[in-house]
């Protein structure tokens, strides 16, 4: 490509003649054209003034609704693009797949709750919480049944964790493929639960010294299964009943979850019931045939827990054009590990010729999202831009052709590569691969 | 007790107990002898037995019972092929369940129990606690175990379709990808033994070329064409 593009005018609203570009205008900017319009109306001189100014707008003159109104509040109806997104190509039916977190509309670390991604295998299961049952049983001094009101008289911890899917990126092994970080990154998503130490229920039912895994069952009717290695279950897990302090949403996994800090997302067993102890792993369906790594040699990794580390530029990004001209530009993004906190996020601009040292922003918390910004100057020029992670315990994210000259194109699991977006000089991004 | 404990015990207590139990006082209810804080309450053999329907490589937790694959055959035709297909080659996106064999280092892998899948006894497990989709639980066991065996004859393990499968003679039957498993080792990969600071100026020589680009296979939702793409997300 050439770098040394001189076309540099601001995005004005003209027809846009790129037919992807009026995709991306379709797909992303129904809603947001609008502000994208007032946002511009901004740099040329109105003769009579901003109408924004100068006409009395509705909610300055009559009454809103009133506190009865919403009882349950919900986004602004501006908003309404900002919802999860599935890609139906992807999976036979609805109700054994997937939709993702809109990355590119979200700020902060806490992803809201009626937006973070959906998996599962068997539909959403409506548990009654008080039919809901959680057995510990196995190797144990007394097999166990606690009631949700059992739960909550344990002593509670409120944590902030990620919960990435091992498939996040995996359609992008073969080369870059989807148009948006809610498809390429979505499968993503951070909030604080509560809920109590794990530790302390294994405890409770006196785990045997041959007691060396644990096999965490949900009620749903896929009866998903994981083996967990009992160090990690005395280590860090929970079980959670509530994700930013209201109840878990039923898309979640309430009335109960398992909390794996810094595990592939299929083994947080939603709607959880049973926790078996054993002395060995059980090699179920979701740790054999799924969730196993294949390699270029034919070979397959298993119990690849960690979720690697991991950043991606959600801002600007191809769902979130560039919407103003040349001058201070927002380069936003998150970044995150599975091994405990990130010590820093470099961006390159130029597809990875220079870096320069993000700002991490708000609280840094081990196995969370960390939210990331590059203030820069944009001369209106084409960007390559680029987010590489770097973790406490020092690992740096891969590009995606170190990881494939490692495994091969058919993983489909643990892609944490790191992402490219394409900036053109109009402002529309495009998700591609540099050499 | 104080006031406030006996509050937060009644609360609790009335999700299971009858009303008779809740105008109780919290200094009557018992405490169980177990653990910690003696919560919960120790569970029967009837309910251990209800849930604990898992199965292991080793054939910890298999049911008594047997089949045939002819008479799995029948039950698959019933109950399963209206989405794996007759002989599990998959309609439309449903899983493919047989086949694939030597293609696991092709551009397109087929992962299929007689291709990939290490244990037979994870077929067992997964077939009685989630299939059919969407009437999990339904099959007896024996349907299981004739399932389980007609899967093996479908995906050439077994070859003879009066071939029975039982509890007994489980775990003589060995699936041909087993030994192809190994241990995470991600931790030696070469980008991740790599020593030191990475680059932070002149990284790449010349100016980088875009090698790849999403529009050339626009499969994004709403993109404007109905392209399929390729990928999985399990
Ligand atoms: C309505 C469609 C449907 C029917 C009928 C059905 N299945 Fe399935 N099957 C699925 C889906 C969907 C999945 C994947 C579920 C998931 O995503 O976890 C699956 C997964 C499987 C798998 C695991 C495949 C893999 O590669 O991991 C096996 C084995 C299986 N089914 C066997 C059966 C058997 C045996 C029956 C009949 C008793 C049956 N299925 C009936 C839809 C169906």
């Amino acid at each position: 490509m050439s770098r040394a593009s001189d076309r540099k005018r601001p995005l004005v609203s003209a027809a846009p003649a790129d037919p992807s570009r009026r995709q991306l205008l379709t797909a992303g900017l129904v809603a947001g054209a609008g502000a994208a319009l007032t946002g511009l109306a901004v740099r040329p001189a109105v003769a009579a003034g901003d109408p924004a100014i100068t006409e009395i707008q509705d909610w300055n003159r009559y009454l809103g609704d009133g506190v009865d109104a919403r009882p349950y509040g919900t986004p602004s109806p501006f908003e309404s693009k900002v919802v999860r997104r599935n890609v139906a190509w992807l999976t036979a039916d609805p109700v054994s797949s997937v939709n993702f977190t809109p990355l590119h509309e979200l700020d902060g670390i806490i992803t809201p709750n009626g937006l973070c991604f959906e998996r599962h295998h068997a539909g959403i299961a409506e548990v009654d919480p008080a039919m809901h049952r959680l057995m510990i049983s196995g190797l144990v001094d007394k097999p166990l049944v606690f009631t949700m009101a059992d739960l909550k008289r344990f002593p509670r911890e409120n944590r902030v964790y990620f919960l990435e899917c091992a498939a996040n990126s995996g359609m992008e092994w073969r080369g870059a493929q989807l148009n948006g970080c809610q498809f390429t990154h979505g499968m993503v998503h951070c909030v604080v639960y509560t809920g109590v130490r794990l530790r302390l229920l294994l405890e409770e039912a006196g785990v045997k010294a041959n007691g060396k895994w644990l096999l965490a069952e949900g009620a749903d009717s896929s009866a998903m299964t994981r083996s967990i290695p009992m160090e990690k279950a005395l280590d860090d897990c929970m079980v959670a009943f509530a994700m930013n302090g209201e109840a878990l949403r039923p898309e979640q996994g309430y009335p109960l979850r398992l909390v794996v800090p810094g595990w592939e997302g299929n083994m947080w067993v939603k709607w959880l019931r049973r926790l078996e102890v054993g002395d060995m792993a059980w090699h179920h369906r979701e740790e054999t045939s799924k969730y196993t790594d294949l390699l270029a040699n034919g070979k397959a990794r298993r119990f690849t827990w960690v979720m690697d580390v991991k950043s991606v530029i959600t801002s600007p990004s191809p769902q979130a054009p560039v919407t103003h001209g040349r001058g201070p530009l927002v380069i936003s993004g998150l970044a995150w590990s599975g091994n405990g906190t990130i010590s820093r996020v470099d961006v390159t601009t130029d597809g990875g010729r220079n870096w320069k040292t993000a700002r991490l922003d708000g609280p840094s918390l081990p196995k969370a999202l960390h939210r990331f910004y590059l203030d820069i100057d944009w001369d209106g020029s084409e960007l390559l831009l680029q987010s590489r992670a770097i973790d406490a315990d020092g690992f740096v994210q891969p590009t995606k052709d170190e990881l494939r000259a490692a495994r091969g194109e058919n993983s489909i699991y643990h892609n944490n590569g790191i992402q490219t977006w394409y900036v053109k000089a109009d402002g529309v991004v495009e998700n591609v691969e540099v050499s | 007790m104080s006031k406030f404990l006996s509050l937060v015990a009644v609360a609790g207590l009335a999700l299971v107990m009858p009303a008779a139990a809740a105008s109780a006082g919290a200094e009557d209810v018992p405490l169980p002898n177990h653990g910690v804080f003696h919560l919960g309450r120790g569970a029967t053999q009837e309910e251990v037995a209800a849930w604990d329907i898992d199965v292991r490589p080793d054939g910890t937790g298999l049911p008594e019972g047997r089949g045939t694959a002819a008479e799995g055959e029948a039950v698959f035709a019933e109950a399963c092929a209206f989405c794996h297909g007759d002989f599990g080659e998959g309609r439309d996106r449903w899983p493919v369940l047989a086949g694939g064999q030597d293609s696991l280092k092709a551009e397109r892998p087929v992962k299929t129990i007689g291709s990939y899948w290490p244990y037979l006894s994870t077929v067992y497990d997964y077939v009685r606690r989630a299939m059919p989709f969407g009437d999990a639980r339904s099959l007896s066991d024996d349907d299981v175990y004739a399932i389980t065996a007609y899967l093996l004859y479908l995906n050439d393990v077994v070859t003879d379709e009066t071939f029975e499968l039982s509890k007994e003679n489980f775990t003589s039957v060995r699936l041909p990808n087993e030994e192809n498993f190994f241990m995470d080792d991600r931790d030696e990969e070469a980008h991740n033994a790599r020593e030191g600071e990475p680059c932070m100026t002149d990284c790449k020589k010349g100016p980088v070329e875009i090698t790849a680009r999403a529009r050339v296979l626009d499969v994004t939702p709403d993109g404007g064409d109905d392209e399929e793409g390729v990928g999985a997300v399990d």
